[in-house]
Order: structure tokens, then sequence, then C-alpha cells
């Protein structure tokens, strides 16, 4: 198993990631817990453009995060399993 | 007597909150606003036994923090008002997360049912939950309800009505957060017990969380209080103590701590043997969010929203435009012609509420456009899809359809801003709407682009109006972003719901509400407006006429067409003479750097702040062209003919152009600022916005002129 941590903008679509951290404010970082997206969570990623934007699956939830904020969400890529 | 309870229902967004209210109120519903914010608060009452049950659906939120109007709405509500009894609708196949606000509802109030909500998505997707256990875990009584399909809402009423009447055996749970937490709390408490008034407001073990979390509206509540400063001073000591144990903020942890609790209870009472599995609606967004695809797709669903609301609106407006006509004339011939009453009802009265009437069919529609698109589940894909290029405007996503809707009508646009959960945010689009181009200055376009363009470069004359007028809009918008409003903005996350078709009741609700809204909120604003322009272009009343037309009238009464040509110029000279000529004349000297130096145009552009359709009337009027009948052809021609005292020509192809834009970017319309006052809550932002753009619109239309003239088109 790999540990590499990247940013969510570097990951593809369809990978299986684990959360890692989320960067910026207070604000940010529990409007995200109170959607459910905490610290070690397992998300999926859905559809990413590469640069910006992206879906994720947490849960059974399907989340759209803009730009500015999957810069700073980082996450570790599963390649073991 | 009925007894009377007063039922609160909370859960986050998508949670079938708001299919549950209507199965249990019907159609029994009043939409309204909170005091002081423009969340929607929607009531609605069922009979139920012998109780009269009110039933309030809060916004949805995902916790209660204070960091959104949503969440600081719903915690106000629940102490204010002390419903009776608190519903916390979760999402069934969703559950930790959403028992989330949940464990906050419990801490902040002892009456708590919860709705186990779309119990059968849960089970399909293979969720199974022993209720049993879970109520016994969390302490409350669990209900579980399939909103959609009417299941568990007499069971859910049944529940409320015991849980009122104290026949409840549970006892509440208590979410521990950890020892070293604990302690600060303990110390909190007993502070706060000993000296702080706040504390009969609230819970004490909740107002101490919130003290650890450094919760920004119950801070400053606590230190206006007595002893203020003393508690004040404990929480950031107790702050500071556990952010160097932990190493986070205590917000942060009480968070987790939170899912902790709920964790551990979902895992003895929900067992999952679901794998994720990839849905329809993610077959849909394969397309509907692809790169190549996404972006036009979205385009053409705009297209199409704008197709369907003018297409159908045309024959409606057309309808209700004779029927004004024919009351017009009814009363012009009932009524007595003394004292100015026949034209008070007939131009001020009738004339008003028509024009009401007339945007009514343009607003309904774009309403109902939009709830499709919200219940559909499209409007949150629309957002994320447009998130990209708003941020080149320094906005996000959301802000994209209340902008498009702002070319139908600016005022529904605005209402529709609400949606953007960000301050800031909002304020910016709210205040940058009104450059977009909406239906009701199509007109004043048409009037001069047909007057003094050839018909084949009038689309694009056309065109790069609209285009001017988004380009104003972006380069407004980061002005603002920058100057006035500054500081980032809360970063983009948005759920996107799974795709629903959306019931014709619904749809019939949602709409039904705004349009109930938009008619309180710009419909007496656009009447009263109407009614000041009849008095300013009618009053004064006793003024000698220069030409004596009455005699000219009698010593022609054969001739029917001089007849008529002389009472049209009875109405211009009225009007000529009116305190709106005298406004008109006072204006436009202003208005000679832009090339139009008309007096009658000032009185149009006067006039033209009730509402931007007005302008092409009064030119009718002032112009001497008469009534719609003869068309506007004749308008045209006059204003083609139209020289100045010294015989030059006042307009050719430039100056039109200078006015256009002038009309495009000016004051918005009366209905809009009021609307912009309801949404920001004071009046700083539409006078703000008048003055801005009326000084947009005066440099733009300079340059155009000015620099038209250096170019040599003039």
């Amino acid at each position: 198993m790999e540990n590499t941590i990247l940013p969510l903008t570097a990951i593809h679509s369809g990978s299986l990631v684990t959360l890692v951290s989320i960067g910026g404010g207070r604000g940010v970082r529990l409007k995200l817990v109170g959607m459910g997206l905490g610290v070690g969570m397992r998300i999926k990623v859905l559809s990413s453009s590469g640069s910006g934007p992206c879906v994720i699956l947490v849960g059974n939830r399907r989340l759209a995060l803009g730009r500015g904020m999957t810069k700073k969400i980082l996450v570790r890529e599963e390649t073991g399993s | 007597m009925s007894k009377r309870i007063a039922v609160a229902l909370a859960g986050n967004p998508n949670s079938g909150k708001t299919t549950l209210f209507n199965r249990l109120t019907g159609m029994r519903q009043h939409v309204g606003n909170y005091p002081g914010v423009t969340v929607e608060k929607v009531e609605g009452s069922v009979t139920f036994k012998k109780y009269d049950i009110k039933v309030v659906d809060l916004p949805g939120t995902y916790s209660l923090t204070a960091y959104s109007i949503d969440e600081l709405v719903t915690r106000n509500f629940l102490f204010e008002e002390k419903p009776d009894v608190v519903v916390s609708v979760i999402d069934a196949s969703n559950l930790e997360r959403s028992l989330y606000l949940t464990t906050q509802l419990m801490e902040l109030t002892g009456r708590v049912i919860v709705a186990l909500n779309m119990a059968d998505t849960a089970a399909e997707l293979g969720f199974h939950i022993d209720q049993a256990l879970l109520s016994k875990l969390f302490g409350v009584p669990i209900v579980s309800t399939v909103a959609t399909r009417n299941k568990g809402i007499e069971e859910l009423l049944e529940k409320v009505v015991n849980l009122f009447e104290g026949q409840n055996c549970l006892e509440k749970a208590i979410v521990r957060y950890g020892d070293e937490i604990e302690q600060e709390l303990n110390a909190l408490q007993t502070i706060l017990s000993h000296h702080s008034s706040v504390v009969r407001e609230y819970p004490l073990r909740w107002l101490a969380l919130k003290m650890l979390e450094n919760d920004r509206e119950l801070t400053a509540k606590v230190e206006k209080s007595s002893h203020g400063e003393e508690i004040i001073r404990q929480a950031q000591k107790s702050r500071h103590h556990l952010q160097t144990i932990f190493g986070d903020t205590p917000d942060v942890l009480i968070a987790e701590r939170r899912y902790g609790f709920i964790s551990g209870a979902c895992s003895e009472a929900a067992r999952r043997s679901y794998e994720v599995r990839h849905t329809m609606s993610d077959k849909i967004d394969s397309i509907l969010l692809s790169r190549a695809l996404g972006l036009p797709i979205f385009l053409v669903v705009m297209w199409a929203l704008f197709r369907f609301t003018f297409t159908l609106s045309e024959p409606i407006v057309g309808w209700l435009e004779t029927g004004q006509g024919f009351f017009a004339d009814f009363a012009g011939r009932v009524l007595p012609h003394g004292y100015g009453v026949r034209s008070f009802v007939t131009e001020g009265v009738i004339g008003g509420v028509g024009s009401v009437l007339v945007f009514l069919p343009v607003v309904s529609l774009l309403f109902l456009a939009l709830a499709f698109l919200e219940d559909s589940g499209y409007m949150a894909r629309g957002a994320f899809i447009m998130d990209r290029f708003m941020h080149t405007m320094g906005l996000h996503g959301r802000s994209f359809v209340p902008m498009i809707l702002g070319f139908g009508c600016n005022v529904p646009a605005i209402m529709a801003a609400r949606s953007i959960d960000s301050a800031r945010d909002r304020l910016t689009t709210i205040l940058v709407i009104p450059f977009m181009s909406c239906a009701a200055r199509l007109p004043v376009y048409g009037l001069f682009i047909g007057a003094l363009f050839s018909e084949r470069i009038a689309g694009n004359v056309l065109f790069s109006l609209y285009l001017l007028g988004i380009v104003v809009a972006v380069a407004s918008s980061r002005i603002f972003r920058k100057y006035l409003f500054p500081g980032e903005g809360l970063p983009f996350v948005m759920e996107l719901p799974p795709y629903r078709f959306p019931t014709g009741k619904g749809l019939l609700i949602h709409m039904w509400g705004r349009v109930v809204l938009y008619v309180k909120k710009a419909g007496t604003v656009i009447l009263a407006g109407t009614l000041v322009v009849w008095f300013l272009s009618n009053f004064p009343q006793n003024v000698q006429y220069p030409t004596d037309y009455n005699s000219l009238i009698k010593e022609a009464p054969d001739d029917q067409q001089m007849a008529s040509q002389l009472k049209r110029g009875i109405e211009s000279e009225k009007i000529e003479n009116s305190y709106a000529g005298k406004i008109g004349k006072a204006i436009s000297p202003a208005l000679k750097p832009l090339g139009f130096d008309d007096w009658r145009v000032a009185v149009g552009l006067t006039g033209g702040i009730v509402a931007k359709e007005i302008i092409v009337g009064i030119l009718g009027t002032l112009y001497k062209t008469g009534a719609k009948k003869e068309g506007p052809q004749t308008l045209r021609d006059a204003l083609r003919r139209q020289v100045r005292t010294d015989g030059s020509k006042i307009y050719n192809p430039l100056v039109a152009y200078s006015l256009v834009v002038f009309v495009l970017l000016y004051a918005p319309c009366l209905a809009t600022v009021a609307v912009i006052r309801k949404e920001t809550g004071t009046w700083r932002w539409p006078m703000f916005s008048v003055v801005y753009t009326t000084a947009i619109a005066w440099i733009a239309s300079f340059i155009v002129y000015q620099g038209g003239k250096i170019l040599g088109l003039g």
C-alpha cells in the first residue's frame, strides 16, 4: 500500500481515497464536518476535471466541491487493495 | 376546545423534510419570512384527533453553528418560539450524518422526535436499522416514515401527541465529550449559573458548549450581560487549554466527539450490507457533468427556460392588456369627467394594476421553471458547472442562476439570490443583477434601434447591449468583491441530490409561495409608483395653456382628424406643463454630454424608474403620436424628424446608441429597488444601487457618445 498524500485535484475519477486533512478556516472545516466530511473518511472521486471542481461520494451522498475547496483537501490514495 | 401543539420540522437539505411537511399539512400552508431576514418561513397546520397542530418547516441545515443565516434562524426560532415538539427529520440512508443535527437539537431542547425518513430507500440500499435499539441509545422516540408514499404520517402525529402529553418514558441521552472537555464545560457552567442573566434563556450545558466553540452570536450576548467579561475570560482560558492539549480548536474537537457518539450508536443499531452502487443519478451525471457536454447542455437548458417562459406568457399578457383596455374604456364612459376622477381611475388605478398584472405571467412562469430545476435536482448541477466561470467574477456557481434570471425580470432574480449562503456573495450578486438586461427594457431598445438603425444590423446592435450588460456586471462584481466586500468567500460545497421527477403539487406549492411574495412586495410598490407618475404628469391642473385648444376644437367641429390632432396637442402640453415636464426640463442639461438633451426623453427616463417599459408610453404621449392604435411606426418617424431649436436633428444612430446604453444601465426600476430593500434589510443597498448604476450609465453613455464623435460617427 502506497502512502502518498495528494491534494484532491490530483486524483483521477473513479479512485477511492481516504481523507487526510482539510485546510482553510474554521468555518470551512466545520461546514464540511457538518456535511459529513471528516478526517479518516473514505471517499470516492466520481468526477474530477483535473484542475478544479470535483464530485465525490461520501457514504451515500454526492458532494460537489468548488475549485478553491479541492486544492485544500489532502487525501491518501489506496492503490494496494 | 381543541388543544394546540406547535411542532417544528428540522433536518438536512434533501432529507425529504419538505415532502414530509407537505404530507402533514396538505395545502394549508403559509409562506412568510422570519423577522428581519430573508429566509422563507413556511407554516402549515393539521387537525389530528382533538389537537390543532401547527407545523413550521425550518430551513434545511446541517448543523446549528452561527455561520449561516439558515442555521441562526433555526436555532433562534427554537429559543424564541419554543415549539412544543421538534421533529428531527433524518435520511435513513445517511444515518450518521443526519443524526449530527439530531444530537445538536437534543442538546438544545428536551422534546425531540426522530422521523426516520426515506426508510424504503435505506432498505433498498441494504441498510438494516434496529429502530428500537437506536431509540434507546438516543433516548428519543423514533418513527420510520416514507413521506413520498404517505407512510408513517399517522404514527408520527400519534407520537407528537404522546410526547406533548408527557407520555414518554425515555430518558434523553447526553453526548459526553471526554474528561478534558467535560472539565472545562463544568467550569463554564458553574460560572455561568452564578452570574449570567443569559442562562435563563438557554439550556446551561448548551450555552457552555457554545462558549467553548467560540460561537460568535452567543459570545456577544454573554459579553453584554452582567459579569460578561469574567465568563468570556474563563471561556478563553478553557479554549486555550484545550487547544494546547489537543492541538486543534475546541469546535472541531466537539464536532468530532459528536460524530464519535453517533458512530458508536450506529455501529450497534445499524447494519449495512451494501456496496456503493452506481445509481441512475450517477449515470445521468456522467453525461450532464462531463467536461465536454456539461456546459453546452446547461446553456441549452437555460435557453429552454426562457423560451418556455416567454412563449407561454406572451398570449396571456396579450389577453391581460386587452382586458385592461376594456376596463379603462368602460370606466372612462361611466365616470364623471371633473376633478381628474376619470383620469385617476383609468390611467392611475387601472393602468397601475395593469402593469403589475402584465408582469405576473412572466414572473409566475419563471418561478415555475425555477421550481422544476430545483425539485428535479438539476439546479445544484448547474451551479457546479458554472462554478469555474463564476470564479473569474469573484463569485460562486450559485450566483449564476439568479443572474441569468435577471434577463427575464430582475425582481425574481434578486429573490432567487437567497440560495447563496455567503452574505458577501449574495450582496454582490444582488447588486450586479440590475445590469442584466430584463425583458421590460426590450421595448425601449426596439423603439430606438428600430428608428435609427437599418434592419440588417439591428440584431447585432441589440446583442451588443446584452453583452455590455454582462461585461459591466462582471467588472462591477470584481470591484465589489475587492473593495466593498473584501475577503475570501465560503468555498463552494454543495450536495448533489439524486435526480427526481418533480411532482405537480410540489411545483405548484413552490411557485405559489413565491408568486404571493412577489405580488406583496413588488406589486404594491409598482402600483404606488404608477400613481405617483400619474400625479406628476397630471398636476398642476389649473394651467393656462398657451394655445386655446378648446375654442379651436369648437371652431372645427366637423373635422374629425383635426379634432383628434388637437386633443393630442392638449395631452402633450398638459404633460409639458406638469411637474413631470418640469422635472424633465430640469434634468435634460445633464444629459447634453450624452447627446440626448431632449426634455421628453428626460421625462421618459424619470418615469422609467417606476418600470422601464413605461418609457415608450410616455414618449408616445409626448410626441403626440396618440395611443398604441397607430403603432410604433409613427413614434419612430417622429423621433427621426425631431429637431432642436437651431434646426439640427436630435437623433442619429450614435445618439440612439448612447441612449439605449443609458437605459440598459441606469437606476433599477422601483420594484427592483423595493426587493433589494427587502432582501438586504436596509435602505443603504437600494440607495447605493440607484446611485451606482446611474453613475455607471452616465459614464458609459458619455464614453459612447463622446468617443463616437471623436471617431467621426456622430
